[in-house]
């Protein structure tokens, strides 16, 4: 077997190398600089490097070639294991938009008088003599910013691998940072800890899965890339039972970091005991990240054998939506309540995902429904990114008060923060003129067009369910009269404040003129084998 | 296509001005906002001065791409029944600002007013809008202004009040979007999808596509209006928001359901309408007994006030689904008619309300020695909402009658029997509350001032003049209900005694006694 020399499109991957450059470039300063000066470094090499990223990624889009009859865009790269096509390049942007906005929360440190919101000293345990030292001298962890930006890379790397292995690779290195990242809270560490031990527990079980997986499929199809493992269960060859169980077990994996039912129970525990920071990056970054892997696996290896796996997905998307919607009603704390309509956006967008249907089925111009996943996802990295970044805010003495009474009558002493918040969970009801509503109109009608409507009709259900946790909570903001200690807004510096302004005027203008972000997801096309 | 945006600007004016009001200064705030809502009544009233009578058909269009991937246009435009609805909430908005001029105070007084100049500008939206997204969105969208009123004025429980009528709503509009999102399908399928009205209503639906439509349809519409029994939210909202919100709430807001029969039921889905119709009469018929005798057993002014509208209702819908001429414009008119004597029996009720500081009938009595101007007030308005002869109710409910009895003479029994009853919770009210021996603590209550009493005068003026001379509206509804039923394809049956047959028959007659 010769040797062939790989040929690396470095232009078209620059993207994600800027990223990972930036990552390392930030171990070494962890290294090399004065504990002193290393905030600022890291932050500006970590802000710098996404905004590099994303301003790359925007010239390869413009530069990205198109395929066969124009209905896609873009190239294999790095001999086939990676693809960048309109849908992967979208969905970069989309990762390091979000990830500009964690970097910008990861970076507060007005909120927790001078600090980080993060541990003074990770390896202190909890109550002892050295975190009370950690904390008198105002020690501050900024490995999380290197952390970050692997994980962002991982999340780049997720969407746009065109084989199983590099999959796999990246769950992997999406994972791993973040499992840290959730365990390195300032306050409440001994949650914040069980949170991570949680999460990498079960995320170790879902990649023992995923990897299991990948060999069945191997062993049906021959092949770890995408494109042939189409080819393979086009033509049907093999054995059907090794493509059924390896086809679930790499949807186990994949939903399991969605977060759907009932792969789920991580979710409240981690997004409750994480920074809050950590939480808005990863519940809106992560989020894109896999379902960008999860349509892509779906869509392209498994295109030709929807039958076989959308009534999975009815299934899934049915529980999903329901665990969600039901149980965030008896919620008593505000993350916790997030997390679980977190779950039931899941839900929701599965039920975008499902509604998959060939090219030929479609009406010129209608909606498709990657067009439709794509742009829920981007409303809902708005809603989300900017619910968790008011949260950060909210606090009484004891931090961040994320429990319902101390948010009672918090709109009448702080209209903005509160109206703000009112709007991002408005979007996440889906109200007319917010963005969440045009999402949830294009994934509803792309799943009613496959012949989902049992899907849309429960989904419908749960929406009047979640609508219910939404407006009490707005009520208890406006309405209610607080009763012992109430938590009080924190004034924040710039970086927070923009973060959440950005977050509310992203949600307004997609929900008022969402034109020419579904024209851009419309532009990304289809994706390519 | 009209050169000059009209409707644009008639939407606008309340929605900027909210804006406005609601950073102006504290000290002009209340008169900022009936500024503004004067201003966009002169608005109201010069869009009417360009309609053509006798036109059928949409006027003063407005139409622009908006969302271009979902088909959905920002289409503006009104017919007969649509200005006569403007016309009613541009009247009504200023009334109920100048009215509750001390409402917001217990709150924040800002909010309640720039509240209030968005709902109005999102109904007009709503009643202007000919494209099914664009109305979708905006009839969604009047909810939160409405919300926050409910939820930040009034009295006590009324944030429970508010998330009961918010969940409602938004119940019936995710129903609404399950079916807004089924015409998409069904637009898609037989070429490119589009939302405008005039597109979807030559669409060819499928017979069960087309019912499933209409019920997705017909129950937003029905919780919106409301009719039985989805209609407890009503009472629980009225007794908790102030007067002038559930005028807002009862007399413009809830015109949408009955407004959204006859525009989208009756307009998109004509085979379905037809087809539902037993059942919608039914309801119809349960909504004006159930509502008038629950009205009767009431304590509570304000929830007895809310509880009759449930029973006017019932009528409106009756009008709309007899697919008659007299019904139809029957209906229209009552719409008209309803908002303006519902809202001098809300507004009226809470002066005294404010007085007594009490909305309990029992707490009340004799009042009519001490304020003698509001009892006459109230017993008109009373007297219009049950429908006495030369108060305008009376001709909406003759013809909606007269189309009850057209449709099935047992549907016109038992709506008939909804006026008698009429009859009593007004004057039994009217009783306990201003007749009798005065209690002694009401010595001294004050009788209306100039502003309460100018706040309610055009409504008593209307309601006099139009129940002597009601061609006008008439003339402004005829027209577009003729083009509904064309579109429908029913025509009024023949009456069973020809018309030329009596001169024949006088012929005959004079020809025997010679």
């Amino acid at each position: 077997m010769e040797f062939v020399k790989p040929t690396l499109q470095y232009f078209e991957l620059s993207p994600m190398l800027i990223v990972f450059a930036a990552a390392c470039l930030g171990v070494i300063v962890e290294g090399f600089l004065p504990r002193a000066r290393r905030h600022l470094v890291q932050v500006v090499v970590a802000g710098l490097g996404l905004v590099a990223a994303l301003a790359v990624t925007v010239w390869v889009a413009t530069d990205l070639t198109e395929r066969g009859s124009g209905e896609a865009r873009g190239l294999l790269a790095a001999s086939g294991t990676i693809v960048i096509d309109g849908p992967t390049v979208y969905l970069w942007g989309l990762v390091l938009l979000f990830a500009i906005a964690g970097v910008a929360l990861f970076a507060e440190r007005r909120l927790e008088g001078g600090v980080s919101a993060f541990a003074g000293q990770a390896a202190a345990l909890p109550g002892t003599e050295a975190e009370r030292q950690a904390s008198t001298r105002g020690l501050d962890h900024t490995e999380v910013y290197p952390l970050l930006m692997f994980a962002v890379g991982g999340m780049m790397l997720f969407p746009a691998s065109n084989d199983l292995l590099t999959m796999f690779v990246a769950l992997e290195v999406l994972s791993l940072p973040l499992y840290l990242l959730c365990g390195l809270a300032r306050r409440r560490r001994l949650l914040s800890q069980e949170a991570a031990l949680k999460y990498f527990l079960l995320g170790a079980f879902s990649s023992g899965f995923f990897l299991y997986g990948v060999a069945l499929v191997y062993g049906f199809a021959g092949s770890m890339q995408l494109a042939e493992i189409n080819e393979a269960v086009r033509n049907d060859v093999g054995n059907e039972s090794l493509l059924l169980i390896g086809m679930g077990m790499l949807a186990v994996g994949l939903l399991f970091k969605v977060g759907a039912a009932p792969f789920h129970s991580w979710t409240p525990d981690v997004y409750q005991g994480a920074p809050t920071a950590v939480t808005a990056f990863m519940a809106a970054c992560t989020k894109v990240a896999a379902f960008g892997a999860l349509l892509r696996l779906f869509y392209v290896a498994f295109g030709s054998d929807r039958w076989t796996w959308q009534p999975m997905m009815w299934v899934i998307a049915i529980l999903t939506m329901l665990v969600g919607a039901v149980l965030a009603i008896v919620q008593t704390d505000v993350k916790r309540m997030l997390a679980y309509s977190a779950i039931s956006h899941t839900g929701f967008l599965l039920t975008g995902v499902l509604g998959a249907q060939a090219s030929g089925e479609l009406a010129d111009g209608q909606v498709t429904s990657l067009e439709a996943v794509l742009f829920y996802l981007t409303t809902y990295g708005f809603a989300t990114v900017g619910a968790f970044a008011v949260v950060t805010l909210v606090r009484d003495s004891g931090g961040e008060a994320t429990s319902f009474p101390r948010w009672a009558g918090l709109g009448r002493r702080s209209p903005w923060v509160a109206g703000a918040f009112a709007f991002f969970l408005l979007s996440m009801a889906g109200i007319p003129l917010t963005a969440g509503f045009v999402g949830k109109w294009a994934v509803f009608t792309v799943a009613m067009s496959a012949g989902a409507w049992p899907v849309v009709a429960v989904a419908i259900v749960a929406s009047i369910v979640a609508v219910y946790f939404y407006i009490r909570h707005i009520r208890l903001m406006f309405f209610s009269e607080p009763e012992d200690e109430v938590a009080a807004v924190t004034a924040a510096s710039p970086l927070t404040t923009v973060t959440i302004a950005v977050c509310a005027a992203g949600t307004l203008v997609l929900g008022v003129v969402p034109g020419p972000v579904l024209d851009l997801v419309t532009h990304a096309g289809d994706f390519i084998r | 296509m009209n050169e000059f945006p009209w409707l644009t600007l008639l939407i606008l004016a309340p929605l900027v001005g909210a804006v406005v009001v609601g950073f102006a200064p504290a000290a002009v705030t209340k008169t900022a906002a009936v500024g503004v809502a004067l201003l966009t009544l002169a608005l109201g009233v010069a869009v009417a001065l360009q309609f053509d009578l006798d036109s059928g058909g949409m006027q003063l269009e407005e139409q622009h791409s908006w969302i271009e991937a979902f088909g959905v246009h920002y289409a503006l435009g009104v017919d007969g029944l649509g200005l006569l609805m403007v016309l009613l909430t541009v009247v009504l908005v200023p009334i109920v600002l100048v009215a509750g001029w001390f409402d917001g105070d217990d709150g924040n007084t800002r909010a309640f007013f720039a509240w209030a100049l968005a709902l109005e500008g999102l109904s007009l939206a709503v009643f202007c809008a000919t494209d099914v997204f664009l109305f979708y969105v905006v009839f969604e969208a009047t909810l939160i202004p409405a919300y926050f009123l409910i939820g930040g004025y009034g009295r006590a429980g009324r944030g429970a009040a508010a998330v009961k009528f918010l969940m409602f709503q938004l119940a019936g509009g995710l129903i609404l979007l399950a079916a807004v999102i089924g015409l998409y399908v069904v637009s898609a399928q037989q070429g490119s999808p589009s939302y405008l009205l005039s597109d979807l209503t030559e669409l060819d639906i499928s017979t069960e596509a087309g019912r499933w439509l209409f019920a997705g349809f017909f129950i937003a519409f029905a919780i919106k209006a409301p009719l039985f029994p989805v209609h407890t939210w009503l009472a629980d909202t009225t007794e908790k928001a102030t007067p002038g919100v559930s005028v807002l709430l009862v007399c413009v807001l809830d015109k949408i359901g009955t407004f959204g029969m006859l525009r989208f039921c009756l307009g998109i889905f004509p085979e379905a309408s037809q087809w539902a119709t037993p059942l919608v009469m039914v309801l119809a018929l349960i909504s004006i007994v159930y509502g008038a005798l629950v009205a009767i057993g009431q304590d509570d002014v304000l929830r007895l006030i809310g509880l009759t509208s449930l029973s006017h209702f019932g009528f409106i819908t009756i009008g709309v689904f007899a697919m008659t001429t007299q019904g139809g414009s029957g209906a229209i008119l009552y719409m008209v008619n309803h908002g303006l004597g519902t809202a001098a029996l809300f507004l009226l009720a809470g002066y005294l309300i404010r007085r007594r500081g009490t909305s309990l009938i029992s707490q009340m009595g004799g009042l009519e020695k001490v304020t003698p101007v509001l009892a006459g007030l109230f017993l008109v308005a009373g007297l219009a909402t049950l429908g006495l002869p030369g108060l305008s109710p009376f001709v909406s409910e003759f013809l909606v009658l007269l189309s009850a009895f057209d449709y099935a003479w047992y549907v016109g029994a038992v709506a008939v029997t909804g006026i008698v009853l009429a009859a009593i919770y007004v004057l039994w009210m009217y009783q306990r509350v201003f007749t009798g021996p005065g209690l002694p603590e009401h010595e001294g209550t004050p009788d209306l001032d100039r502003r309460e009493v100018g706040a309610v005068a055009p409504l008593m003026l209307a309601l006099v003049l139009f129940g002597f001379y009601p061609m006008p509206l008439l003339d402004v509804a005829n027209p577009t209900v003729e083009t509904l039923l064309t579109h429908v394809g029913v025509s009024d049956d023949e009456p069973d005694v020809p018309a030329d047959s009596v001169p024949d028959h006088a012929a005959t007659e004079e020809g025997g006694e010679h």
